[in-house]
């Protein structure tokens, strides 16, 4: 099998020097690949994508055991700056656009650690306008009039500015509508297939994450209890049950599950 | 029905009786309001990079100007001691950066406001501590003859200020506006962490605000050293900069010229026109008033970026 091009290895995490939030998080996304790592709240979803992209030191959190490559390098020392140089960028839950910047300007600072706006980058700027039309027409609008879907595209966008190999995409499908949610999912499918951009995405919504993408991993309380193809996760019966609301019955009667909350032990 | 009069007549027709006289308070006031706003322009330049307001502002503009005079006393040519003087502030916004935001980063602003107060009096200490407590007259050759438009008696000096100002302000604009650096500068600005995440190195961008704001600082305060000589009130006048930019919008750079120019006339009219009523020496606080009124009906300013909201 090829050299994977993400590969992170049983990572510890630690905020504030005492809590404990990821206990050894394993993953691997190979080149090309759309990879989904999903989980509830707190599971640590965020947690892992920030190690990787190094923002978690801005969190006062700290990457404690374990080794994350890129490409086969080591990159967890790196700053985030020399890390989007090597092809790695985060695409913040919630989108993080920057509001005072019209959409055209926050496409370009996107392009930031490429150095001067020159025609390569003026390529790339047409080519975030041919997949995002939406974008094109709002460019001149201040980023923080748009929609929470313009906002969504225009993060997404700006991280393709600076050309990366790999996109972390923190729960894209936040706040959005279900319709617009399936577009980004879209988009993202499409620039996978001809941009060649692997991506790992964080995501509760678990049906749409498995339907885009073609491995999985869930994680629960730190851990990554289940992985696999995105078909056979999709399929599993746990899976259905606890994440995808389905169980042998069909869909499941909601009042029933608060009643008696079971909770599968995974280890 | 006597303190209307004095309040809302008298004034108005001393006005049109002498006019000039008026032009002479106006232009007077407005070449004052310029200096407010070079100390204002400091501030707004690290507000829109870093969302830190700067209360150390005011000590940089006497420590640069500290560092410039005492270099020249010492004999060493003009030139050389600006090159000198803006290396200092330099080796200052590395340190800053270094030592008091990067471990604070991701912090409350407050957090970051009070760490400048600490700013401010450290720098206000070594200055006093290298270049003792006197008042040093400064002379850069800065003209300072006075003319006359009409019966009205002008200051070179202020006029020359007025000019640096303006191109100041116009280089800024454009730099923010139209640069790679601006615009991730107002990246920053509005988005540390996002700023962060698409690789737009944090420490650069502050090193490179802090030392703008540093040069803008010795320019201001070569500007009052030469009016006033360099002396440790440098500092408190520039505090004169927060109605300014109540007024202005503290992220405006247009913002903080025009409120500088709106408190320096206004409160120079002020004290010449109804002082009297109010028993003198009402522009001390005239400016913040004047803030005051703006907080209530247009807390961003009168150039702020706007407030952004959606529903």
């Amino acid at each position: 099998m090829a050299e994977p091009l993400l590969k992170v290895n049983n990572i510890e995490v630690i905020y504030d020097h005492v809590i404990l939030v990821l206990k050894g998080v394993s993953l691997e996304v190979p080149e090309g690949g759309i990879v989904a790592l999903l989980g509830a709240n707190g599971a640590g979803k965020s947690t892992t994508l920030k190690s990787i992209s190094n923002l978690l030191r801005a969190e006062r959190g700290d990457v404690t055991k374990g080794t994350i490559e890129l490409n086969g390098k080591t990159v967890h020392n790196l700053t985030a700056n020399d890390l989007v140089r090597q092809g790695c960028v985060q695409v913040m839950e919630g989108r993080h656009c920057f509001e005072h910047l019209t959409i055209e300007e926050n496409l370009l600072t996107g392009a930031y650690t490429r150095g001067r706006v020159n025609a390569a980058v003026k390529a790339d700027l047409q080519m975030v306008y041919d997949y995002f039309p939406r974008l094109y027409e709002r460019r001149k609008s201040q980023a923080g009039y748009t929609s929470g879907g313009e906002q969504q595209m225009c993060a997404i966008g700006r991280a393709l500015m600076a050309r990366p190999k790999i996109i972390l995409l923190d729960e894209p499908s936040m706040g959005l509508a279900p319709q617009l949610v399936e577009q980004i999912f879209e988009i993202v499918k499409k620039l996978n297939k001809e941009e060649g951009v692997s991506f790992l995405l964080a995501e509760q919504n678990t049906s749409v994450a498995l339907k885009y993408a073609d491995y999985g991993y869930i994680l629960e309380n730190g851990r990554v209890v289940m992985d696999g193809d995105a078909e056979s996760l999709a399929n599993n019966e746990d899976v259905k049950e606890f994440y995808l609301g389905v169980s042998q019955q069909g869909r499941k009667n909601f009042r029933e599950v608060k009643h008696y909350k079971r909770r599968k032990r995974w280890l | 029905m006597e303190a209307l009069n004095a309040l809302f007549v008298t004034p108005f027709v001393e006005i049109f009786d002498a006019p000039w006289f008026f032009m002479e308070v106006l232009t007077g006031g407005l070449m004052a309001g310029v200096m407010y706003s070079l100390v204002a322009l400091g501030f707004v330049l690290i507000f829109k990079a870093s969302g830190v307001f700067n209360f150390a502002q005011g000590v940089m503009v006497l420590f640069a100007a500290l560092n410039f005079v005492g270099l020249m006393d010492a004999g060493v040519p003009m030139i050389l001691a600006g090159i000198i003087t803006i290396a200092i502030m330099v080796a200052v916004a590395f340190a800053i950066e270094r030592f008091v935001l990067r471990p604070l980063v991701n912090q409350e602003h407050i957090i970051l406001f009070m760490a400048t107060i600490g700013v401010a009096y450290f720098l206000e200490g070594v200055g006093e501590m290298i270049w003792g407590t006197d008042v040093r007259p400064l002379n850069v050759g800065i003209p300072d003859d006075v003319f006359f438009v009409g019966d009205a008696m002008i200051q070179q000096s202020d006029l020359f200020a007025a000019v640096v100002a303006g191109f100041l302000v116009v280089v800024l604009a454009l730099f923010f506006h139209y640069t790679r650096t601006g615009r991730a500068l107002r990246a920053v600005a509005d988005d540390h962490q996002a700023a962060l995440s698409i690789g737009i190195p944090l420490n650069h961008i502050w090193v490179i605000v802090w030392s703008v704001a540093g040069f803008v600082a010795l320019v201001t305060g070569i500007m009052w050293g030469s009016k006033l000589g360099v002396q440790f009130s440098l500092s408190v006048i520039a505090l004169k900069a927060l109605p300014v930019l109540i007024l202005g919008g503290f992220t405006s750079i247009p913002g903080a010229i025009v409120g500088g120019l709106i408190i320096g006339a206004g409160e120079k009219v002020a004290e010449v026109y109804w002082g009297g009523f109010f028993g003198g020496a009402i522009e001390e606080w005239f400016a913040y008033i004047l803030a005051l009124a703006f907080l209530f009906f247009r807390p961003q300013g009168l150039f702020g970026e706007k407030i952004i909201e959606r529903v």
